[in-house]
This record gives C-alpha cells, structure tokens and sequence, in this order.
C-alpha cells in the first residue's frame, strides 16, 4: 500500500505543480498517471509545439515546461504510479481514501485532488464489425505492442499512418513472420528518419506495404485469421495471426466517471469560490477537469487553482490550526530531501 | 462595421442549427460549435484545435469555397473514421466573410 497526504491523479501541468505547492506545506504527494510518462496531454499530443500564456514564459516548448515542472517539484520527492489508470476509490471511516488502479495498486491518502485533464488517454478504435470480440481475451486485436515477443514468428497486420504505426513496424520486421502496414494513403506522418526506414525495409520486401488502402472486415472464429483491406476499389484477403490498429490514443473520463461525483458536459462540478473541493468531502477537481461558473480551460487557471486546492487539504488535516502564508523569496524552500534553497544573503558593509 | 454570416450545422442527432458566427473573433468551426454547445463539452475539440484529433470532423454540405486542407488535417484525417470525400476538420476552417451560408454536418462521436 502506497501512503501519502494528497493523492493526485493525473501527471499533467496541474498535477505537477500541485506537488510543489503542497511541498511548501510539508504535504507530500504521490501521483497515478495513465501514460508511462508525466506531462498528460503535453508530453503525449504536442511536447514540440510552444505554448505563449504561461506567465513569465514568453514562449516555450510544451515538453519543455514538462521538464522544468519536474524539477521544480523534484525536492519535494514525489511518487509516481505511471502506466496505470486510477479505478476505485473508497472511503474510509476516518475520512481517508483508498484508490486503486487498473493493475490493483493501492493508495492510501488524506485528500484526492483529481488533476485529470480530459480523462485518461485510451486507444482510437476504428469502426469495425466484430472489433469487440476480437480485441477481447487474445483474439488477434490487439491496441499496444506490450509484449513483442508474443508476435515472434507470427504474421501481422498493423494499420495506421503516424510514428507508432511506422515504429512498430520497423521493430516487428525483425520478430514477426511477415508485417503488413496499411495506411489509407501513401503519405505517413512521422519522424523522417522512420519514413525512410520503412522505404528500406519495403524494398528489401521485410515490410509489405498497402496504401492506400483499409481494413473493412475480418474473418475468424475464436481468433482471427485474415482480414479484409480496401485498396484501389478492389477488396483484398490477407492471413494473419494478429491486427494491430495504431491511430493513436485519445483522452476519456474513464473510471472516474463512476466515483459518485457531480459531472456536467464531462466535467467534475466544483466549489471555486473556495477550494475547489467536490461533491465529496476530501476530493478535489483541478485543472482542465473541472468545471464552474466562467471556468477557463488554461493551464495558469490549473496552477492557481492547485494552489488554492492544497490550503484547504492543509486546513483538512490540521483542523483549528492557523496558517501564515509565507513567501518562497522570504523563508525559502526546504526539500523533503534535505536540501535547501533560499535567497542570498544581503551583504551589509560600510562605505568608508 | 463588420457584420456576422449565417453558418447551419447539423448537429450528431441531425437537428439543423442557423446560427451567427462573428467574423472579426478569429473564430474556426470548431470553435463555433462550441461557442453554441452544438455537441457536448470534452466530445469536439479535444486537442484545442492542432489537427490532432478528429473529434471536430465535419462534412462539407454545399459548394461554398473554403481554402484547401493543409498538410495536417490530411494526415489526421487519414487516420478518422467516418472519413467521406467532403470531409474537413472543423477547426482547421476559419471563419471569414466567405463562408456566408455554409453548410455542414458534424460527423459522429469516434
């Protein structure tokens, strides 16, 4: 079981900052995350592109915010449980939580501030009879190349025209029997030094190629066995053992849908003029997650409202106690680590 | 003074909704959308409106001119569902004086 004062869910800006703000209360924080790096929609869908409204930023790289964010917060050691997705939550008695995710990890904490932003990232599915069936119990749909050695030696048809699409390919040419990369046109979308590797391996005949071209059906029993591509107007039947569609991924509330909070237009509801505390005493909505009167989606709201978020969880677990704001320029920052940073000391000497 | 054209959308239940959309806003479909509540919150422009997702994918009703899909929208689009010939990212489609009369259907939910 994993313990700590705020659990946050969601490694996006909102929830990265949220740690150091709770660091400066002695607060510390563990954080569960969907994707296997922090950042959230940064770091997966435009860690290249500049963002221009971060204050005191005139302009900089959205994974690059990422990596300052993270250094930031470093002193204040929080936890990480990436790669899976935040499932149930209980109350406890004593009015703590316990979160557990898809893979059954526990978490035990004060306060839960969810930071979710759209949700949790999960494949795009295309729009196929009988998907459902085979992406279920290993029957030759599959949205991730977790295990690459369950493709050795067998044939596989991948689909998709950005850089996991083309990855995979290039990786599996050398584990499969035979990859097919189908794409619904012959331009790919992705890193040039990956276009051309798949131009290689396509000449040499390790990868073979359809474009444009598109899966329409399969055909199987308990598993599959081929599948149907378009191309040129015509349709075309090619055996396989496994179907990999790569179209990316895309955020969705997900689980935490069902957690007993008040949701309007996919939103958690929340208290903004105080603490941005839920429906439920002890979880909290920041960031992009969250809706109330005049809310903007703005990663600079998130910041603010994170801030606001650990106050309350500070007056939650030291009831009656006063709180004196202090200013980091002023007392300085005390790491969870044993470090220290604090302004220079004036030097005060005499002119004579 | 700059005045609004008229755009009709269909929305994903195929209601026919002619609204206003300001032309001086630098506003795109997408964002009109929005700005009506033609399609609920966190279900259209979920990337923020970097061609990055299809979720403002609409179709094309009639022959209005608008300028020519750039290299991003092609490349997402190859990659939505639902892709008809007239196909376009809303979001990719800026709102100018031009557009007086278009009209489009908002494609399903992915």
């Amino acid at each position: 079981m994993i313990k700590t004062d705020i659990l946050i869910i969601g490694a996006g800006p909102t929830g990265l900052f949220a740690v150091f703000e709770a660091g400066l209360l002695k607060l510390k924080c563990h954080i569960i995350d969907g994707l296997p790096q922090p950042g959230g929609q940064l770091s997966e869908l435009y860690p290249k592109k500049p963002i221009f409204d971060i204050p005191g930023f005139p302009s900089i790289l959205a994974g690059d915010l990422v990596t300052n964010l993270m250094e930031q917060i470093k002193q204040f050691q929080p936890g990480f449980t990436l790669n899976e997705v935040a499932e149930t939550i209980d109350k406890l008695e004593d009015g703590t939580f316990i979160v557990t995710t898809n893979k059954g990890t526990k978490h035990h904490a004060n306060a839960v501030a969810i930071a979710g932003g759209l949700g949790s990232f999960e494949p795009r599915k295309p729009i196929l009879e009988g998907l459902d069936f085979y992406d279920q119990n290993d029957r030759g749909v599959e949205y991730f190349v977790k295990d690459p050695e369950k493709f050795r030696d067998k044939k596989v048809v991948i689909s998709g025209g950005g850089d996991s699409a083309l990855d995979w390919s290039i990786f599996l040419s050398n584990v499969a029997s035979s990859v097919t990369l189908v794409h619904r046109r012959n331009e790919f979308r992705g890193a040039l030094d990956s276009v051309e590797k798949v131009q290689e391996l396509k000449s040499s005949g390790k990868i073979k190629l359809i474009t444009p071209g598109e899966i329409v059906g399969f055909k199987g029993a308990e598993h599959i066995e081929s599948v149907n591509i378009e191309t040129n107007g015509e349709t075309i039947n090619i055996e396989t053992d496994y179907f990999i569609p790569l179209f990316g991924l895309t955020p969705k509330l997900g689980p935490i849908a069902n957690w007993g909070l008040d949701i309007e237009k996919n939103a958690i509801k929340v208290d903004n003029s105080l603490d941005y505390q839920t429906n439920i005493p002890g979880i909290y909505a920041i960031g992009d997650v969250n809706s109330y009167p005049g809310k903007l989606k703005l990663i600079l709201c998130g910041f603010h409202e994170a801030t606001l978020m650990v106050q309350s969880v500070y007056q939650r677990m030291n009831p009656g106690k006063k709180y004196v704001l202090k200013y980091t320029t002023v007392s300085g920052i005390d790491g969870f680590d044993g470090t220290r940073k604090e302004a220079e000391k004036q030097v005060v000497k005499a002119i004579e | 003074m700059i005045e609004d054209i008229l755009i009709k959308i269909t929305d994903r239940e195929g209601t026919v909704h002619e609204v206003q959309a300001p032309t001086d806003m630098n506003l795109n479909i997408m964002e009109l959308v929005r700005m009506y509540e033609l399609a609920p919150e966190g279900t259209i422009g979920i990337c923020g409106g970097m061609a990055m997702c299809a979720s403002c994918q609409c179709y094309v009703l009639n022959d209005i001119e608008i300028p020519e899909k750039g290299d991003d929208e092609e490349a997402m689009l190859s990659e939505a569902f639902n892709v008809k010939p007239n196909s376009r990212l809303g979001c990719q489609i800026r709102i100018t004086e031009k557009l007086e009369g278009l009209a489009i259907e908002l494609a399903p939910e992915e």
